[in-house]
């Protein structure tokens, strides 16, 4: 990205350098409206009082945060304990996100490093194939996978057909089912990240550990992956954070039991909770876990292309 | 021979073509059971009774098609506008980002253009009902499209930028020094070199405005629908066959625009 405008720069002004400032100022003002204000004030609500039935009150109160860590009892008088209620929503959602992501992780390694040491010519088909279920509307991919894993459907018949369950295997409203829901919501996104850095690696490398007599898979692990590691995290990440806040497959496929973050402030918002500050700081608290795993992430990144340059 | 040399083909590893193959049923098989079954004759989405286009013609003419149709018109409306808007605005931005030189806020600049991307969808959601409701703005189609137009645009500058960068800055030069304006610059020069970058970009926010649920669900109206929050609605009641003839009709639009968008970028690349 950044080395585009390094080229002209430096004798002959850029065409466009004069005008900058109008070409830019349409973006600046719809995200500054839309999505930058709305996240400062969501951090503003996050300390507000909750009115009785949805909305607020412009008082300062921690109340927000306040209910997310701490049990005061019914009337609020009690010895403040730590309320598990949330912390463990959140646990529960770090933990499926968790678990998604190593069973993207084990799928899509393997396929992305296939599709990259296929002739040039037919990859860009197999990344096509990949790339096109991300496209599909979300939703109906989550119905899809509601369809195939109810009790009466597909996956079930198909097995009982076969002789292999007796009677139905409880698959949908199961913390399962919102695993593989995760899973194949973001699948795509594991697979893209690791084929792009596989396909840079240099194969000598792995040509030259063979010489040396090493087999295949230390090759593969202590060669490849080292080196295609960036690919991985990248991967990693781009299916970990949205599984975290995701709402449609742990409501559709989760059931009532198998609540997640994004339910949680769904509920505040949207159900019959109605409480605002709450569901803002709740959502404030997911924002800073994301921006912290998205900063560490650049962190490391940045990092390792300042070893390379040196 | 053969067999030796694939063993000592550092490549290839057993078992990753198995699981590719894999990858792409687990891709497929869900979309696939959905679309047979969209024309099962039967009543209940449980038996199988035979082919039939009897739900197609359902949410054409059923009892529930009214509902629909205005549903889908609603999401065909705010994606066309949302993915139209965002176009231009991404199109300016990355013609300011990458081809007016260096400055001060670019880091910020673009690190607000991808602020969308980077925000749980959810998140983005509440803080965008919060942010309307604080200045009192009443929630319905209006505020469906602002919120669609601000989170398409990093999804349409993304390819556009891709593809200004692949130009080479050098022609401009050349149509400076030849007495070109600057808009005779942009519009003629420019705009002609990014346009496969342009459409990709709109067809990309035009299914991503298209999909969204989470967000619009957030800030639109009691009573207001758009395609998605309408199928969500009625998946809650439990899934019904012509639900699936409408999945089926929208997974449809979605691979169609992708190949769309894929030939055009690719029809490119060999010119």
């Amino acid at each position: 990205m950044a080395a585009t405008t390094q080229n002209g720069s430096s004798a002959v002004s850029s065409t466009f350098e004069k005008v900058r400032t109008w070409l830019l100022l349409p973006s600046w003002i719809v995200l500054g409206a839309l999505a930058l204000v709305p996240v400062l004030l969501m951090l503003v609500y996050s300390f507000l009082t909750k009115e009785f039935r949805g909305g607020i009150i412009w008082e300062f109160s921690l109340s927000g945060y306040d209910q997310f860590f701490f049990n005061r009892g019914l009337f609020g008088d009690e010895a403040p304990s730590i309320e598990w209620t949330y912390i463990s929503i959140f646990w529960r959602s770090f933990w499926q996100a968790g678990a998604a992501t190593l069973l993207s992780l084990a799928v899509g390694f393997p396929t992305a490093y296939f599709i990259a040491t296929r002739p040039a010519g037919s990859r860009a088909i197999w990344v096509f194939l990949i790339t096109i279920p991300y496209w599909v509307n979300l939703l109906i991919r989550t119905v899809s996978m509601k369809f195939l894993l109810r009790d009466q459907g597909p996956l079930n018949e198909s097995l009982m057909a076969l002789g292999m369950i007796d009677s139905p295997l409880q698959l949908i409203n199961t913390n399962f089912a919102v695993q593989i829901g995760l899973f194949y919501s973001y699948l795509p996104f594991m697979v893209l990240p690791i084929y792009a850095a596989v396909e840079r690696y240099d194969f000598s490398l792995s040509e030259a550990a063979a010489d040396l007599y090493a087999s295949k898979w230390a090759t593969l692990r202590r060669v490849l992956l080292p080196v295609v590691k960036p690919g991985v995290i990248a991967g990693c990440i781009l299916v970990f954070v949205p599984s975290l806040g995701s709402f449609l497959a742990p409501d559709l496929l989760g059931g009532a039991k198998n609540f997640m973050i994004g339910s949680l402030i769904e509920e505040q918002f949207k159900g019959n909770a109605g409480n605002w500050p709450f569901g803002a700081a709740a959502s404030m608290i997911l924002l800073s876990i994301v921006l912290i795993i998205l900063m560490l992430f650049a962190h490391q990144q940045s990092r390792r292309e300042n070893e390379q340059a040196c | 021979m053969t067999n030796l040399s694939a063993k000592l083909d550092v490549r290839s590893y057993t078992g990753f073509r198995a699981i590719t193959l894999l990858c792409l049923v687990i891709l497929y098989a869900p979309l696939l059971v959905v679309t047979i079954y969209s024309f099962n004759a039967s009543q209940s989405i449980a038996v199988w009774e035979g082919f039939s286009l009897r739900w197609y013609v359902d949410v054409f003419t059923g009892p529930e098609s009214a509902k629909f149709k205005l549903a889908a018109w609603n999401s065909f409306v705010i994606a066309i506008i949302a993915a139209t808007v965002a176009t231009a605005i991404a199109t300016l931005a990355a013609t300011g980002m990458i081809r007016a030189g260096k400055f001060r806020f670019r880091t910020l600049s673009f690190g607000l253009i991808s602020l969308p991307l980077m925000v749980p969808e959810i998140v983005t959601a509440v803080a965008t009902l919060i942010f309307f409701n604080a200045i009192g703005v009443d929630r319905g189609l209006m505020t469906i499209m602002l919120a669609h137009i601000a989170f398409c645009i990093p999804f349409a500058y993304l390819p556009i930028s891709a593809r200004m960068q692949g130009i080479d800055e050098s022609v401009e030069q050349a149509a400076l020094d030849l007495y070109a304006t600057r808009r005779q610059v942009f519009t003629r020069i420019l705009l002609p070199l990014m346009a496969p970058g342009v459409i990709s970009g709109f067809l990309l926010a035009f299914i991503v405005s298209l999909d969204d649920f989470i967000i619009t669900n957030f800030v639109k109206g009691a009573g207001v629908e758009t395609l998605p929050t309408a199928i969500f609605g009625a998946v809650k009641q439990g899934i019904k066959p012509n639900i699936m003839a409408i999945s089926t009709m929208l997974l449809g639009v979605s691979v169609l625009m992708v190949t769309i968008s894929y030939f055009v970028s690719k029809s490119d690349k060999t010119t």
